[in-house]
């Protein structure tokens, strides 16, 4: 009898705390907000992350490192793009490095050799990547006007761009994104 | 027949059925979110004497890791589940079985970041302290203990660490590593230098680790505390930067550097110039007996304390990462110098849409190393080592790499990325003794073609010629890719080169089997075919592939492991939610 009662106590245990971590991430889906982990600038000056705003725009925050060759392709891609998506949807793109000690210092002469015209910030430990749960660069994040992480991609071929593009003019207008892209 | 109820497990039972209940009706733990990452490798192996892949008694392996983290406002915790069963073919041994290493609580509360448990933090550069971790590497050197944080005033951080590394699945508490840092921005914290153009940073650091040297049984007392400093700056203004870094070590004879008792020192230096279009780079970098670890018997790249950079290009191309350079913590002098530059559109040279280039140059060569006396050869363990001219390097050149790279746009859906590397490569140092000084030089074209703007095509064709190691390598690559979901690739990487018997490769697959043998037999030659598809939705994304990978080694940041052999089905999953 009471073994029975310890299964079924072991039981509804088990499932609530898989219907607690579901209803969490439905509510946290909405409500998740951007760590608060102190990058640095291109000065060398720190920056925390929660200080990352657009005035109520949507922001694209994304994870390169300039060994990473798939990176590089998104942020070119953005870059060619990145003129007329300010001019319809204000759209403010922040590029975080991995870069480590090895390859930190050729970043900002690597940025600008390529002509990029958006704001990068260096977290050469990894601590805002692991905060953000990102496995492997690339990784993008869109966060809507209140700050909210509203999209999330891995990876980056050739017209992801594009897909991007959709979830930033559906963000802009305060429409909702389709809910299989949600995250 | 049943005992009665213990006071524990009736306790235990309450809470059982009382738990549900709580959690059904409270949606949210004060005012939180819980979110994380999981990534699972799965390799199988088939045995293959003809490329050296050895039978793996348990057929598969699989390294797999699930990070839990919890936030909200002032408060986060968190733990990371990890599973080796095996650990993949390669792996430092040592990582098996399952269970939670990495877990912390952290708070912050009037400025101060208190964190117990688990972190990873970097002083500077890294040069007297980095935890770090790289699952791809099989590196992790987290600090077990606690770290706080502090800003006293504007512009000034203070960080204390203190606590035992990993290694890994322990925690070596035989040593303990504790190290305090301070970091000032002048222009944050000198009210007159706010609008200053010049930005003006420095910082320092004193990291000290204890391992009791009582019951060795050297000659000389092995010091049980070693203490390293370091300071640094970091000076921005507008287009041009300079930052740069020195550190010392006291004595610390250890297993790497031979047991000497000399001291340790490293000097790293970076200037740069860039304006949009154009980027100018140069660094400098002396290391001197910087081995640091939290244990003076480790090896490979167990319980490191500090990180040194490598100086030199990442190269991700399969055949230009054949020779990668790994630090020497022995004694290193390095240089490198880099030059971006983009031919603007509408001139010869850059075209319709410009032309990007890119030119790199490093080189390493080994400091200078004389010795004490006449009767002391260099390196003679419990004597002071060696004497060194901080400012010569010897003739002994332990890496060169001069590389170029043109990235052009040819119509809206065409453009390439060609890349030359000239490498000289002494192996004998940078993987071990029996290699040979590799002189290589490797052609790698890379082009993509539009075939609709979700549709594209990818292909590498890639060369290496070398009269040394396996010779002559060839490569192709092709990747079909339906933008933003699905990849399907293929590959063949063949040495047509190699002068090196069956039979010579099957009896040793250490690296030193692929030399030629006196006798100079007649080749092999072997295909590496690879081919693989994937699948990526938002965060999903999940990988196959099958077919055979060259033994090779395998760097990141001038940390490297060996990559054996090994022929098989390899999956990789990984997600965050």
């Amino acid at each position: 009898m009471i073994r029975k009662v310890t299964v079924i106590a072991c039981m509804l245990s088990i499932l609530s705390i898989v219907f607690l971590a579901t209803a969490q991430q439905d509510n946290a889906a909405k409500q998740r907000k951007l760590p608060a982990i102190d990058l640095k600038t291109m000065d060398g000056k720190k920056i925390n992350s929660s200080t990352f705003s657009n005035n109520g725009k949507p922001m694209i925050i994304t994870f390169w490192a300039t060994w990473c060759k798939p990176c590089i392709e998104e942020l070119n891609a953005i870059n060619e793009n990145y003129v007329d998506w300010q001019k319809e949807t204000g759209v403010r793109v922040i590029a975080v490095s991995v870069d480590d000690a090895k390859t930190s210092a050729r970043v900002a002469p690597f940025v600008n050799g390529k002509g990029w015209t958006f704001d990068v910030y260096g977290d050469a430990n990894g601590d805002f990547k692991r905060e953000m749960g990102v496995n492997n660069p690339p990784h993008a994040f869109l966060v809507n006007g209140k700050g909210e992480i509203v999209w999330q991609h891995v990876g980056f071929a050739e017209g992801n761009e594009k897909e991007m593009y959709e979830m930033i003019k559906l963000v802009a207008a305060g429409k909702p994104l389709p809910s299989v892209d949600k995250k | 027949m049943t005992k009665p109820l213990s006071f524990i497990r009736l306790f235990v039972l309450l809470l059982l059925i009382i738990f549900p209940f709580i959690n059904l009706f409270s949606q949210t733990i004060g005012n939180g979110t819980i979110h994380g990452n999981f990534e699972a490798d799965a390799q199988q192996y088939t045995p293959d004497s003809a490329i050296g892949a050895a039978a793996v008694p348990q057929k598969m392996s699989m390294n797999a890791f699930a990070n839990f983290l919890y936030t909200s406002d002032n408060f986060s915790a968190g733990l990371r589940y990890e599973a080796y069963q095996n650990e993949l073919n390669g792996y430092p041994v040592g990582y098996s079985g399952n269970g939670i290493l990495y877990r912390f609580l952290s708070f912050k509360s009037e400025g101060l970041e208190v964190t117990v448990g688990s972190f990873y933090e970097q002083f500077g550069s890294g040069i007297i302290l980095r935890t770090y971790e790289d699952f791809g590497l099989g590196y992790d050197n987290c600090l077990d203990g606690v770290r706080l944080k502090y800003s006293p005033i504007k512009g000034l951080t203070i960080k204390g660490v203190i606590g035992n590394q990993r290694k890994e699945m322990n925690y070596y508490t035989g040593g303990i590593v504790r190290g305090i840092d301070g970091e000032l921005s002048l222009n944050d914290a000198i009210d007159k230098w706010v609008d200053y153009k010049t930005k003006i940073i420095i910082g320092s650091s004193f990291v000290s680790k204890y391992e009791s040297n009582s019951g060795t049984t050297s000659s000389d007392t092995l010091p049980a505390n070693v203490g390293a400093y370091s300071g640094r700056f970091n000076i921005v203004n507008g287009k041009f930067s300079i930052s740069g870094e020195g550190a010392y070590k006291i004595n610390d004879p250890d297993y790497v550097n031979n047991f000497i008792n000399k001291s340790g020192n490293a000097a790293l230096l970076n200037a740069a110039y860039s304006q949009k279009g154009f980027g100018l780079t140069f660094a400098a970098e002396r290391i001197d007996n910087m081995d640091f670890r939290s244990s003076r018997n480790a090896g490979n790249n167990d319980l490191l304390i500090n990180f040194l950079p490598a100086l030199n290009k990442e190269h991700t191309y399969a055949l230009s990462a054949f020779y990668p350079y790994a630090t020497q913590p022995n004694g290193e002098f390095g240089l490198q110098g880099e030059l971006f530059y983009i031919f603007k559109p509408s001139t010869i040279l850059g075209g319709k849409y410009g032309t990007n280039i890119d030119i790199n140059y490093s080189r390493d060569n080994n400091i200078d190393k004389q010795p004490l006396n006449d009767s002391t050869p260099v390196g003679t363990s419990y004597t002071d080592g060696y004497k060194s001219n901080a400012l010569k390097w010897s003739g002994q050149l332990y890496f060169q790499d001069f590389n170029v790279e043109i990235t052009k746009k040819v119509s809206p859906t065409f453009k390439f990325v060609f890349t030359y590397i000239n490498l000289i490569y002494d192996g004998d140092v940078i993987q071990k003794p029996g290699f040979g000084t590799v002189y290589s030089q490797i052609g790698v074209l890379e082009m993509f073609y539009k075939i609709t703007s979700k549709k594209t095509i990818r292909m590498e064709l890639q060369h290496l010629w070398t009269n040394q190691d396996q010779r002559n390598w060839a490569m192709v690559l092709i990747e079909y890719s339906i933008s933003p979901h699905w990849y399907v690739a293929g590959s063949d990487m063949y040495n047509y080169g190699t002068n090196v018997t069956k039979d010579f490769l099957g009896t040793d697959y250490s690296y030193t089997s692929y030399h030629l043998n006196s006798n100079g037999f007649e080749a092999e030659r072997l295909h590496y075919l690879m081919g693989s598809f994937g699948y990526t939705q938002s965060t999903f994304r999940f990988s196959l592939g099958y077919g055979q990978q060259r033994a090779g080694i395998y760097c990141v940041g001038g940390v490297c492991r060996t990559v054996p052999a090994s022929d098989g089905l390899k999956l990789t999953i990984s997600s965050s939610f």
